[in-house]
């Protein structure tokens, strides 16, 4: 498999901004000219709430747009922690919403985890509604996945528009979620 | 021109828009439903025509009389709602009329399930409904490659006066992907034609009609339709091959999304040395037979084929017609809308080869 291929989970219940969330980064992705999938669930999972987001991200063309072993997870919700937290690939990095989410991850020991209190980040950046955007911050800080500029910007044009108003309190929120990825990864004893 | 991200299915009616269509007609039904939920909102803004149909029946009989007047159209819809369409695609092909499908397929049979599936293997190939026909089937395995053999189908609709059917599955339909169109706008019409009926005011009036009660009438028009999916598979086979490290011991062969997966899968087995190669037929009708057999023939002396689809086993009758008998040929397929991981295509190939 391509040295230069990221694939993420990013799981959460329906109205969590998951989708957006990987949208956000696959936009970035493909404003840097890498190729990008995103793919979400769609079936029976999500009738009953959940709703995923499998985005891969490589300098070649991508394969499979589905993934057994991903190298970053996000977690909004606790059955999606023991779902997919099993499965992440060694040296990659784990995001877990501490707002909604009471256990940590077994996973410290390989991964880089990150615990994040999502929603109240999200309060303090003054949109309750942001925890996404934190959780995604959380995750762009703690890899190497894209550079944090280029995420930044392609969250402002996702709420071009219309939805601008929302753009200030979406980048605080995102911005602490780099803050809190970056003192995790540095504070970890995994080398990536 | 600029990449977009789009998904699948919104891409799908776009990528019809800049072929010149602008007609759609059409039932909901997952996973397929984006495709009229956007062109809903973009055909009116090309001048052109959007209707929900009260069924699936009444959609293909809409599409047989705006092709029988020279429109350029199409129809979307899912497994089940494709066999509702048969009648009419028979029609439509009796009567060689131009119109694109699009079958987003789901799991079967019956109302199945809404997961990614391609049980409508046989149903695509060999006929949906009754009589000697055909229509030509286009697989995709990306979204652009969804865009690009959209414009492909009306292309060769309007050639060829046949249905054509372009065949993804649940997960193409919903993935987004950066895609690039090669035209902006919308695209043109149907050219002039001595068949399209309008009106026979200063003109010899023309028929569109698919009864022969003349034997003989109607063994010459099967006659005629043979010759022309005769053309048809002489001129318009695709396919695309990783042939790898040559020779390989081992030939995948998948189509659509199961394609994708196998390369991953490929790529994981290519790191341990082992000598894949991989066969994805893009038509599906006409199959790309003796393309197929020169890549079996490319193997290695005691190389064999492993066939592995979303299904219980129906291109795999193929892949043996191609081979007729020269390779031992595995199958790997899970159905229901279980869709086969890298990881499990990887075990499947490590399996093959060391049989």
């Amino acid at each position: 498999m391509s040295a230069h291929l990221t694939e993420v989970i990013m799981a959460g219940f329906g109205g969590q901004g998951m989708l957006l969330a990987g949208k956000v980064l696959a936009h970035a992705a493909m404003g840097l000219q890498r190729e990008v999938s995103w793919l979400p669930s769609y079936g029976p999972e999500m009738r009953g709430g959940t709703a995923n987001v499998t985005v891969c991200i490589s300098d070649e063309p991508i394969g499979s747009p589905f993934v057994d072993r991903p190298l970053g997870l996000l977690v909004m919700s606790r059955p999606s922690l023991e779902k997919f937290g099993p499965r992440v690939r060694p040296g990659g990095v784990i995001v877990i919403n501490t707002s909604m989410i009471d256990v940590g991850s077994d996973r410290d020991h390989d991964c880089v985890v990150v615990a994040v209190p999502a929603r109240k980040l999200a309060e303090v950046a003054g949109s309750e509604r942001a925890a996404n955007l934190v959780m995604l911050g959380a995750y762009v800080g703690a890899s190497d996945v894209l550079p944090v500029d280029a995420v930044e910007a392609s969250l402002v044009r996702e709420f071009e528009g219309r939805k601008a108003r929302f753009v200030p309190a979406n980048l605080t929120a995102f911005r602490s979620g780099v803050e809190l990825g970056r003192s995790a990864r540095q504070g970890s004893e995994v080398v990536r | 021109m600029t990449k977009v991200l789009m998904k699948g299915n919104e891409a799908l009616g776009e990528a019809a828009v800049r072929a010149g269509c602008v007609h759609f007609f059409g039932y909901p039904i997952t996973p397929q439903t984006e495709v009229p939920e956007y062109l809903v909102k973009r055909l009116p803004e090309v001048g052109g025509v959007f209707l929900q149909a009260e069924s699936e029946v009444a959609s293909i009989n809409m599409i047989y009389g705006a092709a029988g007047v020279g429109v350029k159209c199409l129809t979307s819809s899912s497994s089940p709602g494709i066999s509702l369409m048969a009648e009419g695609m028979s029609y439509i092909a009796a009567c060689e009329l131009p119109c694109v499908i699009i079958n987003i397929m789901r799991a079967g049979p019956g109302l199945g399930g809404i997961l990614p599936a391609q049980s409508d293997y046989f149903q695509a190939t060999r006929g949906h409904g009754h009589g000697d026909y055909q229509v030509i089937v286009l697989a995709p395995s990306s979204v652009q490659e969804a865009v690009d053999l959209m414009t492909l189908a009306f292309e060769l609709s309007e050639t060829y006066r046949n249905p054509v059917m372009v065949c993804a599955d649940g997960m193409i339909g919903q993935m987004m992907e950066p895609v690039e169109f090669d035209r902006e706008g919308r695209g043109p019409p149907l050219a002039d034609n001595d068949w399209a009926l309008g009106g026979a005011d200063g003109r010899e009036r023309r028929i569109v009609n698919s009864l022969y009660l003349t034997p003989e009438d109607l063994d010459a028009h099967n006659r005629k339709l043979k010759a022309k999916y005769d053309l048809i598979a002489e001129r318009e086979r695709r396919c695309d091959l990783d042939a790898g490290d040559e020779p390989a011991d081992l030939l995948v062969v998948a189509f659509g999304t199961m394609a994708r997966i196998c390369k991953s899968a490929i790529d994981l087995v290519r790191d341990e040395g082992l000598k894949v190669a991989l066969f994805r037929p893009i038509t599906l009708n006409p199959f790309p037979f003796s393309e197929l057999r020169a890549a079996m023939d490319a193997l290695s002396e005691r190389g064999s084929v492993l066939d592995v689809e979303m299904s219980m086993g129906q291109m795999l009758y193929d892949v043996r017609l191609a081979a007729e008998g020269s390779r031992a040929i595995a199958f790997y397929g899970r159905a229901g809308g279980v869709v086969p991981s890298p990881d499990d295509v990887a075990t499947q190939i490590r399996e093959a080869l060391s049989t």
